[in-house]
């Protein structure tokens, strides 16, 4: 094994077990800060495909700022499992488990056969692997350039929603 | 002329002829990680004494004097008398996360000394986007300072994390706005290339009156984000007992107290590295006598010289302005500082465009 893939394994290891804690954690301030080591986890997956700019991107947008919230609003609220809503019926928990699967399965399936992600050798279909430690698209120039030109609009568009939001919060925090 | 560089080159050398490639890599890891303590535990030293000896001149005392010449052993003394202190867990708190979160608040300002160029070749790691890197490894800071105060189960400290991190989260902003006015300008993010570009002059005179903006927005917004005074409302003493660290003690404590120093050690190096031109000497047009002259002073010297002026600036707040209300604390930042950095963005943005800087 190569240090690439044992940082990989480690770091996808990290991000799963760290996953299922957020869901077992009873405290909800502990699955917030189990949550930020996904992020970090998933932040070094991106230093692996040598797109660093998305890696600190993920830190900056969902590490800083995003969970610093969410652990804001917990901690002020301080909930915890007393105060959690418990749903009783074990039907819930069955249809939320059937239709969690089905999404699972629907997204395998899209990844499975997506042709971007098929390589031919020798006439057999195999998986692509991703470049790792010198792809270029993940750089902030490439990134910026392509955002700029080719999904220029779809990037203003979302800018424009953003502000939309930021636009609405206001009007609701605002007491009249 | 001395320079370190030729020192980290014959052990480079040195290193891969006697360890072979793996063994090299592992050999300067640790060489690095020892010199990053070591600064670390010699920063902690000098920064706290001068805290100590500005605070007093500012108030007409001497300050300590008793420990060493000049007092100059006093935060060695006090560091073994926080050592052998015995450190306390208060029974409520979250047992696990209150011993954590001194850590995760040392580790980030550990991180973040990777990018910073301290002499003439001579950095850690020069990543491509070294200024972002920045900026997203000390947003991070903040989830210590909230785990602390929500792990003591302690009100005042739940409150002093609160307040801390509001203000952490809005001064951001202003902060990451002043560093893109210098990204606009050197159209980079890597740390040499930004000081590379600053060859024939820092970007503080040549970028006209925004970057001089942008610069006091980034002091006020970096004294902000450290908690210092005019802004430690976090730990408001005369509210809050001491914010989020009342329940520390020993050297949980004292892990806390070198982190905010590491910080205010950090952001002037940032702020010296994007407008005072980082380890570059002080060049002046055309006056080749002058320039050569500085030329002599090593680059080391310059880049600390900076650092340290930077850091006196903040320490000088410390004991000129009075603590803003959180209210107050708020609105200079919504009201004021952001839409004048938006504002001043725009404006560096057309002097790059149209080339009108030097």
């Amino acid at each position: 094994m190569s240090l690439v893939e044992i940082i990989f394994w480690f770091l996808s290891g990290l991000a799963l077990i760290s996953a299922i804690m957020v869901l077992l954690s009873k405290n909800p301030v502990h699955s917030v800060l189990w949550l930020i080591a996904v992020f970090f986890a998933i932040s070094g997956h991106y230093i692996l495909l040598n797109a660093q700019f998305l890696a600190i991107v993920n830190l900056i947008v969902y590490a800083g700022a995003i969970m610093v919230l969410f652990l804001f609003v917990i901690m002020l609220m301080n909930q915890n499992a007393e105060t959690e809503p418990r749903s009783k019926s074990t039907w819930i928990k069955l249809a939320g488990a059937i239709a969690g699967g089905c999404l699972l399965i629907v997204v395998v399936a899209a990844v499975r056969d997506s042709e971007n992600l098929i390589q031919n050798i020798g006439g057999k279909a195999y998986a692509k692997t991703a470049v790792t430690t010198h792809g270029e698209i993940g750089l902030i120039e490439n990134l910026g350039r392509v955002l700029f030109t080719q999904y220029v609009v779809p990037f203003e568009i979302s800018s424009v929603l953003f502000l939309s939001a930021m636009v609405g919060a206001v009007v609701i925090g605002k007491k009249d | 002329m001395f320079s370190l560089k030729s020192i980290t080159d014959s052990i480079q050398v040195w290193l891969s002829a006697n360890l072979g490639a793996t063994g090299a890599l592992i050999a300067q890891c640790v060489i690095v990680i020892l010199l990053a303590i070591a600064l670390f535990a010699v920063l902690g030293l000098v920064l706290v004494l001068m805290e100590r000896k500005v605070a007093a001149r500012m108030q007409v005392r001497l300050g300590p004097n008793r420990v060493g010449p000049w007092g100059s052993m006093q935060t060695a003394a006090d560091t073994l008398k926080l050592i052998v202190k015995e450190g306390l867990t208060p029974d409520g708190a979250d047992k696990f996360l209150f011993n954590l979160a001194p850590y995760i608040v040392m580790i980030v300002a550990m991180l973040l000394l990777a990018p910073i160029a301290y002499a003439n070749n001579f950095q850690i790691w020069d990543i491509n986007i070294g200024v972002l890197y920045v900026t997203a490894v000390s947003s991070l800071g903040v989830i210590g300072i909230l785990m602390a105060g929500w792990a003591s189960n302690n009100n005042y400290s739940l409150l002093g994390a609160m307040r801390s991190g509001a203000q952490i989260v809005s001064y951001e902003l202003s902060a990451g706005l002043a560093i893109l006015t210098i990204v606009v300008l050197t159209g980079s993010l890597q740390i040499s290339e930004i000081v590379q570009s600053q060859a024939d002059g820092w970007w503080i005179f040549k970028g006209h009156i925004p970057a001089i903006i942008a610069f006091i927005i980034f002091i006020i917004a970096v004294t902000a984000e450290t908690n210092r005074a005019p802004f430690d409302l976090a730990e408001a003493e005369s509210e809050l007992t001491a914010g989020f660290h009342t329940e520390y003690s020993g050297m949980k404590f004292a892990l806390f107290f070198l982190a905010e120093y590491i910080n205010i050690f950090i952001v002037c190096a940032i702020g010296a590295t994007l407008f005072l031109g980082g380890w570059m000497p002080l060049h002046i047009g055309n006056w080749q006598a002058f320039n050569h002259i500085m030329d002599y002073i090593p680059s080391s010297v310059w880049f600390f010289g900076k650092v340290f002026f930077l850091i006196f600036l903040i320490m000088w707040f410390r004991w000129t302005f009075p603590r803003l209300r959180v209210d107050q604390l708020l609105n200079l930042e919504w009201k004021y500082l952001l839409p004048i950095s938006l504002f001043n963005l725009l404006l560096v943005t057309m002097i790059a465009i149209l080339g009108w800087h030097f």
